[in-house]
């Protein structure tokens, strides 16, 4: 299992591994949105918790169908469903992978991109926590769209529509809590709830996401 | 007969000819009886009653509104059932009628929805608001748009099927804990459920349900609509059915060379 | 551990394909599986791999037993050779990849990435993929495409000596490997249309 999330997390980071290109896209859509909605700092403080929940997510969303889909045509999970490791574990290696890669690093750099767009102070613990405590749900979450849509050709667009309706309760909940931390609201509900789908997810979904995977490797 | 030897003859209509055979027996008392009453219902409902005092004729819009808004859940809630029985017990015909049902879905969420806008308009004076049921539905059509999606992209039936179903699975958990994020993040504009409520019928409840006068054509209409989607499945699912037939007589040709 | 294989019918995309296939694989063993193109060898592969059910009949002895080697490698041109091999072998609980390396003659390229190998020698490493698995049950599907006729040799040689430790091995191919084996060939197998009327079930 080890070896696993070492290689995986291995491919990420060497040439073509699309490492970096997720943070980039948060970067360039949290720029794009002063110049879309004006540069007013009232306005941008209080769009910002959702625009960076927003952010994270479509970049999130972005290398989604890089994560089963490379393993299909190259024939390694083929190999990995005949390999000692049961599938379930495949998948949840898989989303941990794609949450160290992508995940953790937009959590990282949100405070960063907050300054850009005059996050309120309270806000930026928040931010982080509640970013913190999303992103694995998004990536277990779209782990299962993946291998949905893994034997498609030009899958992506598709992965998107699947995926994106399933994200809604997790930004809803996530924004939420970003939301209410920036203007110092109490947040222990929202927070309470995405904490449960994480949860949630993370426990049930690599289910799902391996009984589909079966289906498409038949 | 015992209950094993009815829920067995309850399987058989499983086979895709016995379903086609009875459902074109049946189809005709289903579109003949949700015509009737949609049409009476309708009819009733919009030159018969009076208009609200608050609301005005805009309520009447209610007919339409309600029984669209019911079966648009009420569709997807069978298509999760189907999809249960496809994984379960590998009818063909269950996953079929999934397949067949999710455009109707599509259909009556949209009519929910734009009667609801036309309905908002009025009252509320816009066309949208993100209110949590009018917000629910619309996640609810996405839904249904990424199901229907799943089914066209997938070749293979049976993968197609058996993907879609988990699909219905797990989307419903989502639909779900959409709905209850939805109601969490705002408390909206629309007025409470307004039917299928005891004081709504016994005409005790606030003047926030519907009362008797309205009560009596809404139920005819939902009864038609119920009618009618029964009877659009059963129509939709032979097609398919028909549609497969197809195929693997075409498959068959090919493999015969 | 011997497979045994009894009155397999197998379908693709739906469709049968084969329909009777009965034999049985002892340890120290080798079978060539023959049959025209599309007769549907690979997808019995797939199915004695454990990748697909079957749609009747019944395969015993092949479960965590199996190593199974595809048409595609399952090869990552980012890592290098080594670092290929050592991520099998430990997924499947090995340690030693040297006599792997040593088998296909892949000791010089072992600091390769596997992109920049030839197709032939990407093969290779694919092959010497099944040295790692330490399984004794060997499912080959067209192991010799792209080799030359030294590494074909190579291969021969490597199956023979996995015969002798007490595995076996089951290969689909056209050419002649030289290996000591008896041949299954499945052309007689191929699934019988149903009759028409038979509506039930599969639609046909």
């Amino acid at each position: 299992m080890i070896a696993l999330l070492l290689r995986d997390l291995k491919l990420s980071f060497r040439a073509g591994g699309g490492f970096g290109l997720g943070l980039a896209f948060f970067l360039i859509v949290t720029v794009l949105v002063p110049f879309s909605v004006g540069p007013q700092s009232a306005l941008l403080s209080t769009i910002a918790p959702g625009v960076l929940w927003l952010g994270a997510l479509l970049a999130c969303l972005l290398s989604l169908d890089r994560l089963l889909a490379l393993d299909w045509e190259d024939g390694s999970l083929d190999l990995l469903a005949t390999a000692p490791l049961p599938l379930e574990s495949v998948v949840t290696i898989k989303a941990l992978a794609h949450w160290i890669t992508t995940g953790l690093p937009l959590v990282l750099v949100a405070p960063v991109l907050g300054v850009l767009l005059n996050l309120p102070v309270p806000g930026f613990s928040w931010l982080v926590i509640s970013l913190l405590i999303g992103t694995p749900a998004l990536s277990v979450i779209g782990t299962f769209g993946a291998a949905l849509t893994v034997g498609l050709k030009r899958g992506g667009l598709l992965l998107s529509l699947l995926v994106l309706p399933l994200y809604v309760p997790t930004l809803i909940f996530g924004a939420e809590v970003a939301r209410r931390g920036a203007t110092g609201m109490e947040t222990s509900a929202p927070v309470l709830m995405l904490a449960g789908i994480t949860a949630a997810s993370v426990a049930l979904l690599p289910f799902a996401s391996a009984a589909v995977l079966r289906i498409n490797l038949r | 007969m015992s209950i094993a030897a009815k829920a067995n003859a309850l399987w058989e209509y499983a086979n895709p000819r016995k379903f086609l055979e009875t459902s074109e027996r049946v189809l005709p008392f289903f579109w003949i009886t949700s015509g009737f009453c949609i049409v009476v219902g309708l009819v009733w409902g919009f030159f018969f009653t009076p208009d609200d005092y608050k609301q005005g004729s805009t309520v009447k819009i209610i007919y339409l509104h309600v029984p669209a808004a019911l079966m648009a859940i009420n569709c997807w809630l069978m298509m999760l059932a189907t999809s249960l029985v496809w994984l379960v017990r590998r009818h063909h015909v269950s996953a079929l009628a999934a397949r067949a049902a999710a455009p109707i879905g599509i259909v009556m969420t949209l009519i929910a929805l734009a009667t609801g806008a036309i309905w908002g308009q009025p009252m509320w004076g816009t066309w949208w608001a993100w209110d949590p049921r009018l917000t629910s539905f619309l996640i609810l059509f996405l839904f249904y748009l990424g199901y229907v999606a799943l089914w066209e992209a997938i070749e293979d039936p049976d993968t197609a099927a058996d993907l879609t179903a988990v699909l219905c699975l797990v989307g419903s958990v989502f639909a779900l804990l959409s709905r209850y994020a939805v109601n969490f993040w705002n408390q909206g504009l629309h007025q409470g459920a307004s039917v299928m409520r005891a004081g709504a019928i016994t005409g005790t409840d606030t003047e926030e349900k519907v009362s008797n006068i309205y009560f009596y054509p809404l139920l005819l209409c939902i009864v038609g609509f119920v009618l009618l989607f029964v009877a659009l499945v059963l129509y939709r699912t032979g097609t398919e059915i028909r549609a497969r037939r197809i195929k693997a007589l075409l498959a068959r040709e090919r493999a015969r060379g | 551990m011997t497979l045994n294989v009894t009155d397999l019918a197998i379908a693709r995309a739906g469709i049968p394909v084969l329909e009777g296939v009965n034999f049985t694989l002892e340890p120290g063993r080798a079978l060539i599986l023959r049959g025209p193109n599309g007769i549907g060898k690979t997808t019995l592969l797939r199915t004695l791999a454990g990748l697909q059910p079957p749609l009747s009949g019944s395969i015993q002895g092949a479960e965590d037993q199996v190593a199974y080697a595809a048409h595609s490698d399952g090869l990552k041109p980012t890592l290098t050779v080594t670092e290929n091999l050592v991520f099998w072998a430990s997924v499947f609980g090995t340690v030693d990849i040297e006599p792997a390396l040593d088998a296909f003659d892949l000791k010089g390229l072992s600091d390769r990435h596997a992109g920049n190998l030839s197709a032939g020698q990407k093969r290779r490493l694919g092959l010497a993929r099944m040295l790692v698995t330490g399984r004794p049950i060997w499912i080959l599907d067209e192991p010799t495409v792209s080799l030359d006729r030294n590494a074909v040799d190579m291969f021969a040689s490597a199956v023979r000596r996995h015969l002798e430790t007490g595995g076996s091995a089951l290969i689909a191919t056209h050419i002649d490997l030289g290996l000591e084996g008896e041949v299954l060939d499945v052309g007689p197998n191929k699934a019988k249309p149903k009759p028409i009327d038979d509506f039930d079930g599969g639609f046909l």
